[in-house]
C-alpha cells in the first residue's frame, strides 16, 4: 500500500532488520451518556458516582445501545473513507477482571460496524497510505487503582461502559515515526468530525501497538508481539524501539520469538510479558443475545455523510489550490482543526500570504512560549487579522506591527487603538519624510561623499538613521525611494 | 469424542470455578455422557442453514443520548462483599 | 361461600370489588395457609409483614380500577424485588438485596397486586426438578418426596397448594409448563420479547421468558394481559399491540386447524401420554376442529441444540457472580483465587456442570463444531414451526413425557433428567407461546398436562383453545393437603 518505503531499519552484524508495526487505537466516543446506559461519561468525577445498574452488571440488567454512538462510529468510518457495514453484530468477549463487571465486554467480532479504509500521512518524505483494517464499537472496562490501598486493588467503575472506537490498521507502518504522524493524523481526523476528542492524558486515546520484525526484502511476516495499552505518542515510540531491537537482538541470538501479549514500563524504558493475561486468553467470543443485529439505512448513512465537514487532507489540498500555500505550509495549517479555524477566520478579511506568516511565525512562537492550545490564544484571530490590515495598508511598519503584537498578547484589544494610544502610526507624508532626510544627508556630509565615490553599501546606514530618527515609524519604503532620489 | 481430565481442568479454569481431582473425576463423566448426547447433533446436515442468534425479528431499538442515570453511588456499593463507601475493593492485583 | 383460598384470581377481584372481601382477608388467608405449609419449603423469603401492611393500605383507600386490586401475589424468586432479597435460588445471592424491580413485578405493584413472598426455584432456574436450590428442594403438594418439577417449583408448588392465588414464573426450556404439568396448574410461556426481561436473573437471554402459572385459562387470560409490555429497558422487547386477553378470551375451537406432529410420538411413550394426547385430539374435533397431521423433522435434535445455546448463554450471564460487586465472596490469595473459590463455593453442582459445558462449546477450536452448530439447527427447528404454521393455526402435544418423579430418583442421571423438557424445549428455541393446562391423572393420581402451541404473538388464540379444552376436560386437582 505504501508509496514510499521507510528508511528506519535496525542493523545487527550482517543483518538489517525492518520493523512492522499496526495499531489498534482505541479512541473514547465523544458522547454525553455511555453506549449501553444513560449514565455519564464525563471526565474525571469522584469515584463510582457514574455507575447505573447497567454499567455495575447487576442481576437482570440490560443493555440499550445509544444512537448516537453508532452515528458518531459511522461518522468516523466515512472520514476514514471506510466502507460503512449496513448491518453489524455486537459480540461478547468473554474473560475476568476486577474491572470488568460484566464479566465480557461486549463489543464487535465478525462483523463490525466500519471496514476497510485508509490514512494519509503527511511525512516529509512525502505522503504515504496506511490501510484501515476495521473500526469496531465496544465498551470500556473500569479502572482498577493498586497503588491507594496498600493491601488491595480498588476499583472504580466510571469509565465502565464509555462508548469506544476500536481503530485497528494493517501492519503498514514501518517506523516510530510513521507512529506519531499516523497517531496525529487520526485524531486530527476524529477531532474535525468531533468524535473524539483525542485526549491521550484522560486516556481517550489508548494504542494497543503489535511490533514485528522481519529481515529487509522478506515477504514474510515476523511473529508479532502486542503491547498493550500505551497511552501516549512518546511511550509509544519508547516502546516500539525497545521492542524491535529486543525482537532483533532474540532473532540473532537464533531464538524464537513467541507471540504474546506484553507491557511497557515507563520507569525502565522495556516492554515485558503480561502472564496474567495469558491464561484467560480464549475470549469466547458469541454474539450478545441481549442485543438484536444491529441494522442501519442508506438514509441513516447518507444523513451523516451530507454533515461530514471538510477534512484536513481536502482543506490541505484546497488550501495549496486556492491561496497557493506551499505543502509544508498547508500542512501545519490543517494538521489541527483549531489552526485551521483559526486561519480561516484570519483570512477572511486579511492577504493570505501575510496571515500565513504571522500564525505560523509570530503567533505560534507565542502560544509554544506561553504553552498554550491555538484555542486558548491570547490573540483573537479578529484582532490578528486587523493587525494584518494595519500592515497591508501602510498605517504601521513590521517592524512596529511586532511591537503591537507584543501589546496585543498581554491585553487583546483592537491593534488600531494601540497604534493611536502609542502613537505608533507610520509616517507616510513625503514631504515630512523628505526633512528628515534633508536632515540626516546634512548631518553625514562624509559619508554622503563615501557613499557617492562608490561605498553603496552605506545605503542601509542612512535607512537606518532615518528610521532611528523617526523613531521607527517613518514607512520604510518611501523612505528606500526619497533617499535613492537624493543621493543620486 | 471424549472430554478429559486434562480438558476438565482447563475448562474450571477459564470459567474461573476451582474443582477438585474428586470433582474433576465426577465432572469428566458427567460431560461425557451430555456430550456424547449432543453428539446426535453431527447427524444433520445444516451446511445449507444461516446460524440463528435471535428469534425476535426486529431491528434494534435505538437510545437517545441522554443522561438519566444520576450519582447512585450508595446503591451500587451498598451490595458490595468489602465495606468501602468510594470502591469496590479486590484482592490486590498484580500485573 | 366457599374458603377464600379456594377462589380463583378472577374471582378474588370480583369479590374485593364488590367489597365482600378486603385485602387484608384475602392476604391474611394465604399466609396462614403458607404457615401451615412450610413442610413444602416453597418459599425462600417470605415478607409476609410487609405485605399485610399494604393490604391494610389496600383496603384504607382502595382503588379499584385497578386490574389485581389488593391481591397478594408469591413469584419466583428469580424476579429482582426491590428492597427485598433475591437469590436466584443460589448461594452466591444468598444475601443480595436489588435496590431496583423487575418490569413483570412491577407492572403487577402498578395493578394493585401485593407481593407476599419469594418462591423456590432450582438455582438459576436450571433444573426440572427443584433441586438444585441452595435453599433445599421442594415437595409437591400431589404427594409426599414428588417433586413439582421444575425451574419455577415453588411457584407450582405454591399455587397447587394454595398458598398463592396466582404466581409468576420463567421458562428457558420448560420451565413453567413442565411444573406446571407435574402439579395440575396452568402455565403459560408467551412468545420471546412479550414480557420484558429487565431485572429477571437471566439465565439463557435468547430463551428466558416470564410467564404466568395460573389456577385456571381465564386467570391466566388475566395475569398475563398485566405481565406483557413492552419495555425500553429491554432490547429484546418487543413493540406491539398488546390485548386485554382476559375480555377477548372465548371458547371457539370449532374450525380451527390443529396440528398434531408425529415426531412427538417418541419411543417408550407411556401409554397413559399416549391416551392423555388422544383425549384432547377427540375433545377438538367433536368440537369441530379440523385436526392435521404434521411434521416438525428436527424435533429430535431441539434437546442437544438446547444443552449447547442454553449453557454457553448461561457461562457467559454468569460470568458477573464473581464476588466483586455483590452476593457471596469466599477469601482467596489473590483476584483469581478469590474468584476460583467463590464461584467454587457460591454454585451449585449442576450450575457447575452447564457453565462447564457452555465454556466448553465456546472455547477456541469448538465454537463452531458446537455453539455454530447449535445455532444453525436451531434456524431448522424454527423453520419447521413456520412451516407448519403455514397449514395449521395451533399444535396439540402433551407437555411432557411422564408425570411427576419421587425427589431424587433423577438427580444423579443429568441427562435423563434433560429428556424431560423434550416437548417444551423446541417451542423456547422458536421463541413461540405455549400454554400447558392440566388434562388427566396417571395411575398413581398424578397430574399431566397437555400443551397447545401458537403462532408467535398469537397467544390469545391458545388462550381460546384451552379455555375450550379445560371446560370439557374438567380437571380436578387431587390434593388431599398430606403436608398440614
Amino acid at each position: 500500500m505504501s508509496k514510499k518505503q521507510s528508511d528506519y531499519t535496525i542493523k545487527r552484524n550482517q543483518n538489517e532488520y525492518e520493523v512492522v508495526i499496526g495499531l489498534e487505537v482505541h479512541a473514547q466516543i465523544l458522547s454525553d451518556s455511555k453506549l449501553f446506559s444513560s449514565s455519564p461519561t464525563k471526565f474525571g468525577a469522584e469515584p463510582n458516582t457514574q455507575v447505573s445498574l447497567v454499567d455495575a452488571a447487576f442481576p437482570g440488567m440490560l443493555p440499550v445501545i445509544n444512537e448516537f454512538c453508532i452515528k458518531q462510529a459511522v461518522k468516523t468510518g466515512v472520514g476514514l473513507k471506510a466502507k460503512i457495514n449496513k448491518r453489524s453484530i455486537f459480540d461478547r468477549k468473554n474473560y475476568f477482571y476486577a474491572d470488568l463487571p460484566q464479566g465480557y465486554q461486549i463489543s464487535q467480532y465478525k462483523d463490525p460496524i466500519v471496514g476497510e479504509g485508509s490514512v494519509i500521512l503527511d511525512l516529509t518524505s512525502g505522503e504515504k497510505t496506511i490501510g484501515i483494517e476495521r473500526l469496531h464499537l465496544e465498551q470500556d472496562a473500569g479502572k482498577s487503582i493498586h497503588d491507594i490501598d496498600p493491601k488491595n486493588t480498588l476499583v472504580d467503575l466510571n469509565r465502565s461502559g464509555v462508548a469506544l472506537m476500536e481503530i485497528v490498521s494493517k501492519p503498514d507502518l514501518r517506523s516510530p515515526d510513521e507512529v506519531n504522524a499516523y497517531i496525529k493524523k487520526l485524531r486530527s481526523i476524529m477531532r474535525y468530525l468531533g468524535t473524539c476528542d483525542g485526549n491521550m492524558q484522560e486516556g481517550s486515546l489508548r494504542a494497543d501497538v503489535n511490533v514485528s520484525v522481519r529481515k529487509k526484502g522478506e515477504k514474510k511476516f515476523g511473529t508479532r508481539c502486542e503491547i498493550k495499552n500505551v497511552n501516549s505518542i512518546k511511550f509509544m515510540q519508547m516502546a516500539i524501539e525497545y521492542e524491535a531491537n529486543r525482537q532483533v537482538d532474540a532473532i540473532e541470538e537464533g531464538e524464537s520469538i513467541d507471540q504474546e501479549t506484553r507491557l511497557f514500563d515507563i520507569k525502565k524504558n522495556e516492554t515485558r510479558s503480561m502472564r496474567s493475561k495469558e491464561d484467560a486468553h480464549d475470549y469466547r467470543y458469541f454474539p450478545d443475545p441481549d442485543l438484536l443485529p444491529l441494522e442501519i439505512s442508506d438514509d441513516f448513512i447518507n444523513d451523516i455523510k451530507k454533515n461530514i465537514p471538510e477534512l484536513p487532507d481536502e482543506k490541505k489540498k484546497r488550501f495549496i489550490e486556492k491561496f497557493n500555500l506551499s505543502a509544508y505550509e498547508a500542512n501545519i495549517l490543517v494538521s489541527d482543526i483549531e489552526t485551521s479555524k483559526y486561519f480561516e477566520e484570519v483570512i477572511k478579511n486579511s492577504d493570505v500570504k501575510l496571515s500565513t506568516n504571522w500564525i505560523t511565525g509570530e503567533l505560534f512562537a507565542l502560544l509554544n512560549d506561553k504553552n498554550l492550545e491555538i484555542s486558548k490564544s491570547p490573540i483573537s484571530a479578529k484582532n490578528l487579522s486587523k493587525l494584518i490590515n494595519l500592515i497591508k495598508d501602510g498605517t504601521i511598519s513590521g517592524k512596529i506591527a511586532k511591537s503591537v503584537f507584543e501589546i496585543m498578547s498581554i491585553e487583546d484589544k483592537n491593534p488600531a487603538d494601540i497604534v493611536k494610544e502609542k502613537g505608533l502610526k507610520q509616517q507616510s507624508d513625503p514631504k515630512e519624510l523628505e526633512k528628515l532626510i534633508d536632515k540626516v544627508i546634512n548631518d553625514n556630509p562624509d559619508k554622503v561623499k563615501e557613499y557617492k565615490s562608490g561605498k553603496e553599501k552605506l545605503f542601509g546606514f542612512f535607512v537606518g538613521l532615518a528610521m532611528k530618527v523617526s523613531g521607527g515609524k517613518a514607512n520604510p519604503q518611501l523612505i528606500n525611494d526619497i533617499l535613492k532620489n537624493k543621493l543620486k | 469424542m471424549t472430554i478429559d481430565l486434562k480438558t476438565v481442568k482447563k475448562i474450571s479454569k477459564l470459567a474461573r470455578i476451582s474443582v477438585d481431582d474428586e470433582k474433576a473425576k465426577k465432572l469428566e463423566s458427567d460431560l461425557n455422557s451430555i456430550f456424547e448426547f449432543i453428539e446426535k447433533l453431527n447427524r444433520l446436515d445444516t451446511s445449507k442453514s444461516e446460524p440463528l442468534t435471535s428469534v425476535v425479528d426486529a431491528k434494534l431499538q435505538l437510545r437517545k443520548d441522554e443522561i438519566k442515570s444520576q450519582n447512585i453511588r450508595d446503591q451500587i456499593l451498598k451490595n458490595s462483599p468489602d465495606e468501602n463507601k468510594d470502591f469496590f475493593v479486590v484482592p490486590k492485583v498484580v500485573e | 361461600m366457599s374458603n377464600i383460598i379456594d377462589l380463583t384470581l378472577v374471582d378474588l377481584v370480583e369479590k374485593i370489588k364488590k367489597k365482600v372481601l378486603s385485602s387484608k382477608e384475602i392476604t391474611k388467608a394465604y399466609i396462614e395457609r403458607a404457615d401451615k405449609s412450610k413442610k413444602l419449603n416453597t418459599y425462600i423469603t417470605e415478607d409476609f409483614k410487609n405485605a399485610l401492611k399494604k393490604a391494610d393500605n389496600f383496603d384504607n383507600s382502595p382503588d379499584f380500577d385497578k386490574k389485581l386490586p389488593g391481591i397478594p401475589i408469591a413469584v419466583k424468586d428469580l424476579f429482582c424485588t426491590k428492597n427485598l432479597k433475591t437469590t436466584a435460588g443460589s448461594k452466591i445471592l444468598e444475601n443480595f438485596i436489588p435496590t431496583y424491580e423487575s418490569t413483570v413485578t412491577d407492572n403487577i405493584w402498578n395493578e394493585g397486586g401485593i407481593l407476599l413472598g419469594k418462591l423456590n426455584c432450582d438455582e438459576f432456574a436450571m433444573g426440572s426438578s427443584n433441586e438444585t436450590s441452595f435453599f433445599g428442594n421442594v415437595q409437591s403438594p400431589v404427594g409426599e418426596k414428588l417433586v413439582p418439577g421444575g425451574s419455577s417449583g415453588g411457584s407450582a408448588s405454591a399455587l397447587a397448594a394454595k398458598l398463592t392465588p396466582a404466581t409468576i414464573g420463567t421458562d428457558t426450556g420448560g420451565s413453567i409448563r413442565q411444573p406446571a404439568s407435574f402439579t395440575g396448574i396452568v402455565g403459560l410461556k408467551p412468545t420471546y420479547g412479550s414480557c420484558s426481561r429487565y431485572g429477571i436473573v437471566a439465565f439463557a437471554s435468547s430463551l428466558d421468558q416470564a410467564g404466568p402459572m395460573t389456577q385456571d385459562v381465564k386467570d391466566c387470560a388475566l395475569l398475563f394481559s398485566i405481565i406483557s409490555s413492552y419495555d425500553n429497558k429491554d432490547s429484546t422487547s418487543i413493540d406491539y399491540k398488546r390485548e386485554d386477553y382476559l375480555k377477548k378470551l372465548n371458547k371457539s375451537i370449532k374450525g380451527k386447524k390443529i396440528g398434531i406432529p408425529k415426531e412427538y410420538r417418541v419411543d417408550g411413550m407411556s401409554k397413559e401420554i399416549e391416551d392423555l394426547w388422544q383425549k384432547g385430539i377427540n375433545i377438538a374435533k367433536e368440537a369441530g376442529a379440523e385436526i392435521v397431521d404434521v411434521s416438525l423433522p428436527n424435533t429430535n435434535y431441539a434437546l442437544p441444540t438446547y444443552y449447547i445455546v442454553a449453557p454457553a448463554e448461561a457461562s457467559s450471564n454468569l460470568a458477573r457472580y464473581d464476588g466483586v460487586k455483590y452476593g457471596f465472596r469466599s477469601k482467596g490469595k489473590n483476584l483469581i483465587d478469590m474468584y476460583e473459590k467463590t464461584r467454587s463455593e457460591g454454585f451449585g453442582n449442576e450450575v457447575k456442570r452447564r457453565i462447564m459445558i457452555g465454556t466448553y462449546v465456546l472455547s477456541s477450536g469448538y465454537y463452531d463444531a458446537y455453539y455454530l452448530k447449535a445455532q444453525k439447527v436451531r434456524r431448522l427447528i424454527k423453520n419447521d414451526f413456520d412451516d407448519v404454521y403455514k397449514k395449521v393455526d395451533a399444535i396439540l402435544t402433551p407437555s411432557t413425557p411422564s408425570s411427576a418423579f419421587k425427589i431424587g430418583e433423577k438427580t444423579n442421571d443429568p441427562v435423563s433428567m434433560y429428556l424431560n423438557d423434550i416437548f417444551t424445549v423446541p417451542i423456547n428455541l422458536a421463541g413461540l407461546p405455549a400454554i400447558s393446562i392440566p388434562a388427566g391423572h396417571d395411575q398413581k393420581g398424578y397430574p399431566l398436562g397437555l400443551q397447545i402451541i401458537g403462532k408467535a404473538f398469537d397467544e390469545q388464540n391458545i388462550l381460546n383453545i384451552a379455555y375450550f379444552l379445560e371446560e370439557e376436560i374438567n380437571f380436578k386437582n387431587k390434593i388431599n393437603d398430606w403436608w398440614i
